[in-house]
């Protein structure tokens, strides 16, 4: 099994995107090849395992292909949409409260049957949401894509809980002091997304305009919809 | 009961650095072996196996590593438990590619 010329084409035939694809190229998520951080070992393991699998034909090249695709392809940007028909849309929001998932595969046309749970949390002007993961990292990556590097560090998922308004100022943040915070904690099971404050001054406005105030840390939470 | 690494909520920390780094192709991959992994339909394992393992790492590696470098020795943990792949394969395998790499430069 460890011939070393059969090694050697795997290593050549799976490094270099060995078919039809579309260039990464304006893509802002477009993978970098900036590895000097990591330790060899790690990239060496990576392979070895990717290699390993797809000869034991657990999955194919092609099936990590279509996968970061998938992944790629879910940007905060999809949430902003369904933000901003929550805000026009009463009877969309009130079914995006009550039972998230099929409100959402119905309504934007997406696939959620293998993902979990998800709750959608709204904003008031009395309660303010904000999501975490303290144990990990377990973000709505379904609706918003990966998430942010601030979200994983130790220094966010250790702080947020325990000081979340000094938390929210350091992301430029402030909130009327009579306003209530509730931090939630997602799991692997549950994920959680933030509706927030539809902003004043944008009466009348359509979804499309509206999504663009609709930033991804508004929708973690540590951060307002933009004003007008 | 021993607190986990892992289980940091609460603990005093520092400033949020919020620069964000490019994903690399490596991140990338082993995010979606992980998703393909752990996908309800393969039931290679779960989600929650998989934290388990990135919680039972070592705390220099688990404080030490970046993110995708925490998983991809998740991921061969549970390969490994799971038997998709033997320890002394993947062992010989690192070291061949490691060999051709050498060979090549």
């Amino acid at each position: 099994m460890s011939d070393h010329q059969h090694d050697h084409a795997h290593a050549h035939a799976h490094d270099h995107g060995d078919h039809a694809h579309p260039p990464h190229g304006e893509d802002a998520h477009a993978p970098v090849d900036d590895l000097d951080s990591y330790d060899p070992e790690s990239l060496l393991m990576e392979q070895a395992l990717r290699e390993l699998l797809i000869e034991q034909g657990v999955f194919t090249a092609e099936d990590i292909q279509r996968q970061i695709d998938l992944t790629e392809s879910r940007t905060p940007a999809l949430g902003a949409q369904v933000v901003a028909r929550a805000w026009v849309d009463p009877a969309f929001r009130a079914a995006l409260l009550a039972d998230a998932r099929p409100a959402l595969e119905s309504a934007f046309g997406l696939d959620l049957a293998n993902t979990p749970e998800l709750t959608v949390l709204e904003n008031t002007a009395d309660l303010h949401h904000v999501v975490c993961c303290t144990l990990c990292s377990c973000y709505p990556r379904n609706i918003l894509g990966i998430p942010p590097a601030w979200y994983k560090s130790r220094e966010y998922r250790s702080r947020v809980v325990i000081e979340p308004r000094a938390v929210l100022r350091e992301f430029g943040t402030e909130l009327p002091a009579g306003r209530e915070i509730t931090v939630v904690d997602s799991t692997a099971d549950m994920r959680y997304l933030v509706i927030p404050l539809r902003p004043a001054g944008t009466e009348g406005w359509d979804e499309e305009r509206l999504a663009a105030l609709v930033t991804r840390d508004s929708m973690v939470g540590v951060a307002q919809a933009l004003a007008p | 009961m021993t607190k986990g690494v892992h289980d940091i909520g609460g603990d005093p920390a520092g400033p949020i650095e919020r620069a964000e780094h490019a994903r690399t192709l490596f991140d990338q991959r082993v995010d979606a072996m992980l998703r393909l992994l752990a996908h309800p339909q393969k039931g290679y394992f779960t989600v929650d196996a998989m934290r388990r393992s990135i919680e039972s790492l070592d705390p220099r590696d688990y404080h030490g590593l970046a993110y995708y470098e925490r998983w991809v020795r998740a991921v061969r943990q549970l390969a490994i438990e799971r038997g998709l792949v033997g320890a002394a394969a993947l062992e010989q395998r690192m070291a061949a590619i490691a060999a051709a790499r050498e060979g090549r430069s």
